[in-house]
């Protein structure tokens, strides 16, 4: 069982839609309790850092998440905002992301003015490390991107994938039972297919 | 390297898929769930697909079929037609879709396009035009429902829709619809050059060589009906996609 964390920011619609192709049961839920036996867990989400970030307190759920992630292990993969939350902080912002890996949100800086913001459609992954998050991934992977601020990751082995919009950029990463894709793979065909089946088969 | 994307639209009337010319004489071309199935498998880049008679009939969006539609659908998927409200977005986006595109809505509100934006952000948010040429060979905006159209010009209303906090602009030329006799190639300069977010460019594509004209001509995206649904001289029925190689050469070299 997947539980999507229901915080108010965004689409569940397509991510549930790809796991039930997939076979995989999941829900969706913002009940604490429901989170509290979650086994593993998809933080999802678009919109700003901080409405994010602003959303989780919120729901009264950054607690028991950083309880279930942090001490528990449980296995978690933020997916676009999701991955950014999971920062130290964000330049869209002035909140303090949940800190669970050592890495920030940047802003987009186009050097040549050629590059329009948000990086918006499909672009290419290539791998730093070897993961069972990455692994058997159909030949030349690509994702649907849509954002316009990026991950840096403070340690390099923490790097799962870079892409290049500009320059190179972290778009995936995995700390401990941490896992984070800038991507949405709940819509990039069969590349974010393999992302999801990868995650749902970790231990 | 982000590549420019490639993306069929759809047009629905009556549940049912259909092909207009220049706007007109809608012509039947199956059953959408099947084509959004063969356009799955073919791994198009995103999907658009519009319900071109909702807000003339003042209906609501088809939740079933669109539902269906996004269950199908392991790419972006755009809705349009018939979206008037908050509420009405929220539903959509709770099904699966990721953006909507607006037309009779924004040219009736552009508010409704910053309360949206403001609630499932600018990248959910399309705003869509119809532009023809006048008698005087001006480019003016047009309404298929005849709403009445705002004083300013054209480029001003996408402005403004940018402004109010579109995340994408699509601008479809009436007068190329379903002709696939090439691209407003000015018109997708004009607006791309006085556009800050991706544009949508859309009306007459009818080869490849018009994808990436419209390319680079400055469009972020090309969009096309007929190209992807009919084949050969006499307009006969084939869903098709170009192979992923094919547009990786065709596309890779536009800047």
């Amino acid at each position: 069982m997947i539980t999507i964390v229901d915080y108010n920011m965004g689409n569940l619609g397509s991510i549930r839609n790809m796991l039930l192709k997939l076979g995989l049961e999941s829900e969706v839920t913002a009940d604490p309790a429901r989170l509290r036996h979650a086994t593993k867990l998809i933080l999802p989400g678009v919109g700003s850092f901080d409405a994010g970030m602003a959303s989780l307190e919120a729901s009264g759920l950054t607690d028991i998440l950083n309880e279930r992630v942090l001490i528990q292990e449980v296995p978690v993969l933020g997916i676009c905002l999701g991955m950014q939350l999971m920062t130290k902080r964000s330049d869209e912002g002035s909140r303090h992301g949940l800190g669970w890996i050592d890495a920030e949100t940047r802003r987009f800086q186009p050097s040549s003015g050629a590059e329009k913001i948000p990086h918006m459609g499909w672009n290419l992954a290539h791998k730093s490390h070897s993961a069972p998050l990455v692994d058997r991934l159909p030949e030349e992977p690509r994702f649907y991107f849509v954002h316009s601020y990026y991950i840096h990751c403070h340690r390099p082995e923490d790097v799962l994938l870079t892409t290049s919009y500009g320059h190179d950029f972290h778009s995936a990463f995995h700390h401990r039972n941490v896992w984070g894709v800038q991507f949405h793979p709940e819509k990039s065909h069969k590349f974010g297919m393999a992302i999801l089946k990868n995650f749902a088969e970790l231990c | 390297m982000l590549r420019k994307r490639v993306i069929p639209c759809l047009l629905l009337k009556d549940a049912g898929l259909v092909k207009t010319t220049r706007f007109k004489a809608p012509k039947y071309v199956g059953d959408p769930i099947n084509a959004i199935k063969i356009f799955n498998d073919k791994e198009v880049d995103e999907l658009m697909v519009l319900d071109i008679t909702a807000s003339r009939e003042g209906r609501q969006p088809n939740h079933a079929l669109i539902e269906k539609f996004a269950s199908e659908c392991f790419m972006p998927l755009c809705y349009g037609g018939g979206v008037h409200t908050v509420e009405q977005a929220r539903q959509l986006f709770a099904l699966g879709v990721e953006k909507i595109c607006f037309q009779t809505g924004a040219l009736e509100d552009l508010s409704l396009i910053t309360r949206v934006a403001e609630r499932f952000g600018n990248q959910s948010v399309v705003v869509s035009a119809d532009i023809r040429k006048n008698w005087l060979g001006r480019r003016t905006l047009y309404s298929a429902c005849g709403q009445r159209l705002p004083p300013n010009s054209w480029i001003d209303f996408l402005k403004n829709a940018v402004a109010a906090g579109a995340g994408e602009i699509v601008v479809n030329a009436v007068e190329r619809d379903g002709t696939m006799h090439g691209m407003d190639l000015e018109l997708i300069q004009q607006a791309s050059g006085a556009l800050s977010v991706p544009l949508i460019a859309m009306g007459g594509v009818g080869s490849l060589a018009d994808i990436r004209a419209g390319i680079d001509a400055g469009a972020s995206a090309v969009a096309a009906g007929s190209f992807f649904v009919f084949h050969g001289p006499h307009r006969a029925v084939l869903v098709t996609y170009p192979h992923y190689r094919e547009l990786e050469q065709l596309l890779s070299t536009a800047s």
